[in-house]
């Protein structure tokens, strides 16, 4: 069996939640382009996922529109992270928030060489923001300035 | 996701997407993505299984060093089960999102009582 297509299932669910109907973001351009500037064994690597998670003693995400990010410290306790989130099943991300938030994977990996080291923090958002504007406008460049602020070589995204 | 990459790409950082929802990912065009064909909320691998999680890593993150094309998605070669049981449900139910309510949606209450009273001490930036 092929992928299974979300862009239909989210067409509908926002036509059902009385918003307009949503036009998907279809960038037919070529993708901008960076090359990796070193093996990746010698580079510090970011993180950004869309998953909602956040640390326990921070204020959750909201579902509506949320722009706003969390910043994690990239040693933070697996423990202490919590996810939150309206478009997908928590239950697997609530006992192992790696599933969308790779956190001890990259920590191993850093251990084994594979990567030079981590950004000293990660960033969370929500994601299922209606306005793709919102996305490219605010959110985008704010983390964007992050990652430059943080002077990482290569950005893991991950979304959900 | 796919924009965030492309606004941080055209500052001159590289990136890389992981993605389970292949339609999207192709249609926003992020510079480099991988693909991983399991059901959503488990876009970096299955629960407890710290060895798949770091095989789905090992296998993304190259993509760094081999992709030399803008747009260019890898298939990451791991399967969620052996039948694709999960797919059949996830065709037949559609989305089922909950509602979208603009308050802070807590994990527990332990954690929004601790969000009230401040915060984490460590965490500079609870709300922004």
């Amino acid at each position: 069996m092929g992928p299974v297509d979300y862009i239909p299932r989210i067409r509908d669910n926002y036509a059902r939640l009385g918003y307009k109907t949503y036009n998907w973001v279809v960038n037919a351009d070529t993708a901008p382009w960076a090359p990796l500037r070193k093996p990746l064994s010698q580079c510090r690597l970011g993180l950004a996922a869309s998953g909602g998670i956040y640390v326990a003693g921070q204020v959750a995400f909201h579902y509506k529109d949320d722009t706003s990010f969390r910043e994690i410290p990239s040693d933070i306790d697996t423990k202490e992270l919590r996810a939150t989130h309206f478009a997908y099943d928590l239950s697997d991300a609530r006992t192992d928030p790696n599933v969308v938030f790779p956190i001890d994977a990259l920590r191993r990996l850093v251990r084994e060489g594979f990567l030079g080291g981590l950004s000293s923090r990660f960033y969370t958002f929500m994601g299922g923001i209606y306005s793709s504007r919102r996305v490219s406008e605010d959110l985008a460049p704010r983390l964007t300035a992050r990652f430059l602020e943080d002077g990482v070589d290569a950005v893991l995204l991950v979304p959900v | 996701m796919g924009l965030v990459a492309r606004h941080a790409e055209a500052a001159g950082i590289p990136t890389l997407c992981m993605t389970s929802a292949r339609d999207i990912t192709l249609a926003v065009n992020p510079p480099r993505s991988a693909f991983l064909d399991f059901p959503l909320g488990h876009t970096a691998g299955k629960p407890h299984e710290p060895d798949l999680q770091r095989r789905i890593l090992v296998e993304a993150l190259s993509s760094f060093e081999t992709m030399t094309a803008p747009g260019s998605m890898k298939e990451l070669p791991f399967r969620w089960s052996e039948d694709e049981e999960w797919k059949a449900k996830a065709f037949a139910e559609g989305d089922d999102r909950t509602p979208r309510h603009d308050t802070p949606q807590y994990q527990n209450e332990e954690d929004r009582r601790r969000a009230e009273q401040g915060g984490s001490p460590s965490c500079p930036v609870c709300r922004s």
